[in-house]
C-alpha cells in the first residue's frame, strides 16, 4: 500500500513538474516574457525591474529555479489591474466558484442519476431513447449558448430571473443550470452504464431469485453499488467545474475564478491568467491522486497491479 | 490515469450494447447538414448577399424579415454595426470549417505520430511522451487554450496551432494503446523477422492500422474543437474582429440580448449547435462502422 501511494505520488509530482516546465517554456519561447509580465506601455525601468526580478538575463535553468521558488512560496506575481497579489485575488473568488460548482453539481446529480437509472431499468425502450437524446444534446450544446438562451427566455421575455451578478439564490439558478447541463448528461451516461453492469451481476440475480420485489432489488441492491463510480466522477467533475466555468461565469457575470480569468484576458493581465492555469492544473493533478489513493484503499486489487 | 471531460465526451454517446450497433444506419441528416455548411464555406463569396465585414450604420439592429420592421434586403436582420447577419453566418461557416478541420488534422497528425513512436519504441521515448500527455491532459482544455492564446495573441492561424497543441494528447493516448496491441500481432513479428527496419514497420505496418481509429477520433473531436474555437472567440482570444466567426457574433450579440435582439445570439448559436451535433452523430456512426475496438471504449 505504502509503495503504491509512493509511486502514485511520484507520478503526480512528475506531472506537476512537466506542467510547470510547459508553462515556463511557452512563456519564454514566444518572445520576451518581460513583455507579458509588465503592463502594456510600461517604462524601460519597469521592464528592467522585471528582468531583475525573474533573472531573465540569467541562464534558463536558473530562471526556472527562480520561477519554481516563487511558486513554492505561493507567489504568483502581482496583478496589473488590481495591484494585488494574484493568489489573494484567487482566494477571494474561490468561494463564489465553489458555491456555483456545488449547486451545478447538485443539479447535475439530481437530473443525471434518476434519468440514468430509469434508462438502465428500461433499456432499449422509450426512456432509454429519450435519455440518449438528452445525453447527445447535453454534450453538444455549448454552455454559452445555453446560457444566452436562458437569459433570453427567463430574463428578457419572462422577467423571472436576474441575468447577471451574484446575490440571492435566484442569481444562482441560471448559471448553475448552464454549467450543470453538460455534466448532467455525463453523469446520466455513467449512471446508466454502471447500473447496467450491476444489474447483470450475480448478487442482483440472487436478490431476484429470492423473490424480492423489483423496487427493492433496484433501490437497495443495485443502486448503491452503481453509485460508486458516479460519485467518483462527480468528485473529479466538481474540481473541473471550478476550472471550466469561465464561459458560464462570463455570460452571467458571476464573480468567480472563471470571471477572473476573463478579466485577466480582457485587461491583458498576464500574471492572473498564468496563476489561474497553474492552480487549475495543480488542483486536477491532486484530485486525481486522491481518487486513485482512495480507490486503492477500498479495492486491494488496484494497488497490487503494476 | 486522469479522467477528463473529453474522455467522457468521446466515450459517452453510444453504449456498448448490441441494439446500438445494429442501428448503424447511415446518418443522412447530419451529413447533409455538414455538407451544406461546407458548401456555404466554400462558396461564401457567391452566396453571401452582402459584405460580412462592412455595414451601414443607418441600418443597425434590423430584425429578420418575418418580424415587424424586417426587410427582404436583410433576410436574417442586421447587427450593431448594420452588417448583414446572414452574410456573416455564411462567412462564419468558413472560419469554423477551416479552423475545425485544420486543427483536428493538425492535432491528429501530432498525436498519431507521437502515439506510434511511444507505443512502438517503448522505453524512455514512451516515458517522455506519455508523461507529457498525462500532464497536459490534466489541464482543462479551454483554460490551457486561453493561456496559450494570451501568450501568442489572437489570430485565426494561431487558434489552429493552439487547438492542435491542446488536443493532440487525446489522439496520442488512444493510438499508443492500439499500437501496444498491434505490436504483438503476427504480421508485425513477421516483418521484424523479414528484416524490416523500425521505421518501415511503423510507417508501412502500424500506421495503416491505426488510421481508422484516428479518423473516428478526429470526427468526434471536430465538435469539441469547434466549441472550443467558438468559446475562445466568445471570450475575445479567438478569431479577432471584424472577421465573422460564430463565437464572436454570439459575444457581440450578447449586448443586444437585454433589449430583445434575439437573432444576434440565437442564429450563430444554432449554427454552432447544428454543426457540433452533426459532427458528433457522424462520429458515432463512424465509430460503430469503422472501429470495433473503440466501441468498447
Amino acid at each position: 500500500m505504502r509503495q503504491f501511494v509512493a509511486r502514485r505520488l511520484g507520478y503526480s509530482l512528475l506531472s506537476l513538474l512537466v506542467l510547470s516546465l510547459t508553462i515556463f517554456f511557452f512563456v519564454r519561447v514566444t518572445g520576451d516574457p518581460a513583455a507579458l509580465l509588465v503592463e502594456p506601455g510600461a517604462s524601460e525601468e519597469d521592464i528592467a525591474a522585471i528582468h531583475q526580478q525573474f533573472g531573465l538575463d540569467r541562464p534558463l535553468w536558473v530562471q526556472y529555479g527562480l520561477f519554481m521558488a516563487n511558486l513554492a512560496r505561493g507567489d504568483f506575481g502581482q496583478s496589473f489591474y488590481y495591484q494585488t497579489p494574484v493568489l489573494e485575488l484567487y482566494m477571494d473568488r474561490l468561494p463564489n466558484s465553489l458555491l456555483l460548482a456545488s449547486v451545478a453539481m447538485a443539479f447535475s446529480l439530481l437530473v443525471g442519476i434518476p434519468t440514468g437509472i430509469l434508462a438502465a431499468v428500461r433499456v432499449g425502450r422509450f426512456w432509454d431513447s429519450a435519455g440518449k437524446l438528452f445525453t447527445l444534446l447535453g454534450l453538444s450544446l455549448p454552455s454559452f449558448f445555453v446560457g444566452l438562451v436562458l437569459i433570453l427566455v427567463f430574463t428578457v421575455y419572462l422577467g423571472w430571473l436576474p441575468s447577471s451578478g451574484a446575490g440571492g439564490p435566484l442569481h444562482l439558478i441560471m448559471p448553475a443550470f448552464a454549467l450543470g447541463w453538460y455534466f448532467a448528461a455525463a453523469h446520466m451516461r455513467l449512471t446508466r452504464s454502471s447500473m447496467l453492469e450491476v444489474l447483470g451481476s450475480e448478487y442482483v440475480k440472487l436478490a431476484r431469485l429470492k423473490g424480492l420485489p423489483e423496487a427493492l432489488v433496484i433501490g437497495k441492491h443495485a443502486f448503491k453499488n452503481a453509485l460508486i463510480p458516479v460519485l467518483t466522477l462527480a468528485g473529479i467533475n466538481l474540481v473541473l467545474m471550478i476550472n471550466v466555468a469561465v464561459v458560464v461565469e462570463t455570460v452571467f457575470a458571476w464573480p468567480g475564478i472563471g470571471r477572473l480569468l476573463y478579466e485577466g484576458i480582457s485587461f491583458r493581465d498576464f500574471p492572473v491568467v498564468q496563476g489561474i492555469v497553474i492552480m487549475g492544473g495543480t488542483m486536477i493533478v491532486v484530485v486525481n491522486l486522491l481518487v486513485d489513493v482512495v480507490y486503492a484503499v477500498i479495492d486491494p486489487r488496484i494497488r497490487l497491479e503494476k | 490515469m486522469s479522467i477528463t471531460t473529453e474522455s467522457v465526451i468521446l466515450t459517452s454517446h453510444l453504449p456498448p450494447d448490441s441494439a446500438a450497433i445494429r442501428r448503424s444506419d447511415f446518418p443522412t441528416i447530419p451529413v447533409v447538414i455538414l455538407a451544406s455548411i461546407a458548401f456555404m464555406a466554400i462558396f461564401a463569396n457567391v452566396l453571401a448577399p452582402h459584405n460580412p465585414e462592412v455595414g451601414a450604420l443607418t441600418a443597425r439592429f434590423h430584425p429578420p424579415v418575418w418580424q415587424q420592421g424586417g426587410t427582404a434586403e436583410h433576410l436574417l436582420g442586421t447587427d450593431q454595426l448594420g452588417r448583414d447577419v446572414l452574410s456573416r453566418l455564411i462567412f462564419g461557416a468558413r472560419v469554423s470549417m477551416v479552423v475545425g478541420f485544420t486543427a483536428v488534422i493538425f492535432a491528429g497528425v501530432i498525436g498519431t505520430v507521437l502515439g506510434i513512436l511511444a507505443g512502438y519504441l517503448g522505453g524512455w521515448v514512451d516515458q517522455v511522451i506519455m508523461r507529457i500527455t498525462d500532464a497536459w491532459l490534466a489541464l482543462p482544455a479551454l483554460t490551457f487554450a486561453i493561456f496559450l492564446a494570451a501568450i501568442v495573441g489572437p489570430s485565426m492561424w494561431n487558434i489552429v496551432i493552439i487547438l492542435g497543441l491542446v488536443y493532440w494528447t487525446r489522439y496520442a493516448r488512444v493510438v499508443r494503446g492500439e499500437v501496444l496491441s498491434l505490436k504483438e500481432r503476427e504480421f508485425v513479428r513477421l516483418a521484424i523477422v523479414a528484416g524490416c527496419s523500425k521505421w518501415t514497420i511503423m510507417r508501412r505496418h502500424i500506421l495503416p492500422n491505426v488510421v481508422n481509429s484516428a479518423i473516428v477520433l478526429a470526427t468526434l473531436m471536430l465538435g469539441v474543437v469547434i466549441v472550443t474555437e467558438a468559446s475562445l472567440s466568445f471570450l475575445g482570444v479567438g478569431v479577432p474582429p471584424p472577421q465573422p466567426a460564430w463565437g464572436l457574433m454570439l459575444s457581440d450579440g450578447k449586448q443586444g440580448l437585454m433589449v430583445g435582439y434575439w437573432w444576434l445570439t440565437v442564429m450563430p448559436g444554432c449554427c454552432i449547435m447544428l454543426m457540433v451535433l452533426s459532427a458528433n452523430l457522424l462520429g458515432d456512426w463512424l465509430r460503430v462502422k469503422l472501429d470495433p475496438q473503440l466501441r468498447q471504449l
